[in-house]
């Protein structure tokens, strides 16, 4: 299928807003996404005609309603290519997934000695779990280092891995927008009989995903940044790994039997599902995944590695010296996620002119503090592209940035 | 839809560009330290106080235009002035920026140059960014206190 950016944009009813005469151009995506008619339609239908809880009884609506969540489940598992839908497990978001992880995973198989390996240029999700179960476990955390321009340094991989017993990294960075090299991470973690987590969050709402390509253990991500709802998030895990884990949540949903003496699991995946879930978002979060199918996550990338060379070449252009983008040049090794300091200008005062012509970026420490400290910054600007930014929002963007630099002349 | 001029008024621009009362200062001089965790500003308060004045006072830190405007102001504002003066200071400008806190603030004080922060009050997500330096003060001030 053919790529119709027009068509795109109007499936985002968003996307027509205008504030003060001025259209929105929202290039925060890599923060959370817009929604399409086929999201929202599907859950107004479902409130409207359709809700119920799910598993709990037995009359026709719940019924209808169990199946349209795992209806769910069995889309966004093909989504990622997982070889069964109950190996994924729904949330509330990515980082309840990577909180389920360390918690439930890592308690059971991290103590004092154990060693896991981290990367520079991780979310603040994907770093503070496993730093509450250091400090109760007394393991290990090693670091893997970045380059110059923003990429995993792997010199010392082999020595990093050696004796550890897990790999968590980012498959893309949410600040540099660098693209790491999945599958060679998990086989290396293989190698040496650590587990590779990964953190999706950034890459599967604008790339295909095959968690059987990479040969991963386990995958967060969060359907409010994949043109889905917030208050849902996923882990798919492999189903070994995830049947020997304890549960993390307990309550509802999650048992088998409960007795005074104790209780028994359910299988997977409700033993990960604890209490009433997010019924309404699993019909949302479905919509989302046959919406990106239908347009094909071939499309998705191509059309962001052009906005992206767009982006790259303009503000380049118009700015010379006076911007510094972080991260790699190379659009084979980022997604659309831009990272920027803008002459002396400070990011805050940066996003506050864009804000007056509805230029909406993100400006600030991204949940990643370790990464800034590296870029020796308190914060930066970030413009995220997404399926329906167009190069006239790069315009938008450098225009409006224009004018902040005119307002700031030190 | 208030307008770029409200909140960066040609002062705040010129504390921001030429701050003043940078710098640090040594013990027995006492610190004070906040964060705004939202946007990673930083700012350090450091105090002279005795016999009840301020008697020096030097910001360190860095953030963006309001936040560090803010600080420069607040440095004039209440260097060589006692501390009871100094709080009354810090509780006129919060109210100024419309953050609640208990009791009536003396409004008859003068704000001079600080009048320029009124504007911060039409852009909310702002309004963090002003007042970061006053708690810090005002924490500096607890520990010269102490
Ligand atoms: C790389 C990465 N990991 C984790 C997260 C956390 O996602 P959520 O806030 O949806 O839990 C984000 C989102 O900001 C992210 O960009």
């Amino acid at each position: 299928m053919s790529f119709d950016l027009q068509r795109v944009r109007a499936d985002f009813p968003v996307l027509a807003e205008v504030i003060n005469g001025k259209p929105l151009v929202y290039l925060d995506s890599a923060n959370s996404s817009q929604k399409p008619n086929a999201v929202i339609d599907a859950m107004t239908s479902f409130l409207q005609h359709d809700y119920s809880p799910t598993n709990r009884s037995a009359y026709t609506m719940a019924a209808h309603a169990t199946d349209l969540y795992e209806g769910a489940r069995t889309k966004v598992a093909r989504f990622i290519n997982a070889p069964r839908a109950e190996e994924v497990v729904f949330t509330k978001n990515a980082t309840e997934a990577l909180n389920l992880v360390a918690h439930s995973w890592g308690s059971a198989n991290l103590s004092e000695g154990d060693s896991i390996v981290l990367t520079h240029m991780e979310h603040h999700a994907n770093i503070v779990p496993w730093q509450m179960l250091a400090a109760e476990k007394g393991f290990t955390i090693r670091w893997v280092p970045l380059t110059s321009d923003g990429l995993l340094d792997l010199t010392n991989i082999n020595e990093l891995l050696t004796g550890a017993s897990a790999f968590s990294f980012t498959a893309m960075s949410n600040v540099l927008g660098t693209i790491n090299p999945v599958k060679e991470l998990c086989a290396l973690a293989h190698q040496h009989g650590a587990i590779a987590i990964v953190d999706g969050c950034q890459s599967v709402p604008h790339m295909p995903t095959d968690v059987q390509d990479w040969d991963a253990d386990f995958v967060a991500f969060s359907s409010h940044k994949m043109v889905g709802p917030s208050g849902i998030g996923l882990l798919w895990g492999r189903e070994n790994l995830l049947d020997a884990m304890p549960p993390f949540l307990g309550g509802g949903n999650m048992i088998s039997d409960v007795k005074l003496e104790g209780f028994t699991c359910a299988d997977l995946p409700a033993k990960f599902e604890a209490g009433t879930q997010p019924i309404t978002e699993a019909v949302g979060l479905a919509a989302a995944v046959d919406y990106l199918t239908a347009i094909g996550m071939h499309n998705v990338r191509q059309h962001e590695r052009e906005i992206t060379a767009y982006a790259l070449e303009t503000l380049t252009n118009r700015f010379g010296d006076d911007i510094v983008i972080h991260g790699s040049r190379d659009i084979n090794q980022r997604g659309a996620t831009l990272s920027f300091a803008y002459r002396d200008v400070h990011p805050h005062d940066v996003s506050q002119v864009l804000d007056q012509h509805n230029v909406c970026v993100r400006a600030g420490h991204h949940c990643a503090k370790p990464l800034m400290r590296l870029l020796g910054a308190n914060a930066t600007v970030r413009a995220s592209f997404y399926l329906y930014n167009t190069n006239d929002e790069v315009d938008a963007l450098a225009d409006a940035l224009a004018e902040a630099g005119d307002f700031f002349t030190l | 839809m208030p307008g770029l001029e409200d909140l960066y008024r040609e002062i705040i621009l010129d504390h921001y560009k030429n701050p003043r009362n940078r710098g640090t200062l040594e013990p027995p001089a006492v610190r004070g330290e906040g964060h705004n965790p939202l946007c990673g500003d930083e700012i350090e308060v450091f105090l002279i106080v005795k016999d009840g004045i301020v008697e020096d006072i030097k910001i360190a830190g860095q953030g963006c235009s309001i936040s560090q405007s803010s600080a420069s102001m607040m440095g004039v504002a209440v260097k060589g002035k006692t501390v009871e003066n100094a709080r009354a200071f810090i509780a006129r400008i919060k109210h100024m920026l419309s953050i609640d806190e208990e009791g009536e603030p003396d409004t008859s004080i003068a704000l001079g140059d600080l009048e320029a922060l009124t504007g911060v009050v039409k852009f909310p997500v702002r309004i963090k960014c002003a007042v970061l330096s006053w708690n810090t003060l005002a924490e500096a001030l607890d520990i010269a206190a102490e």
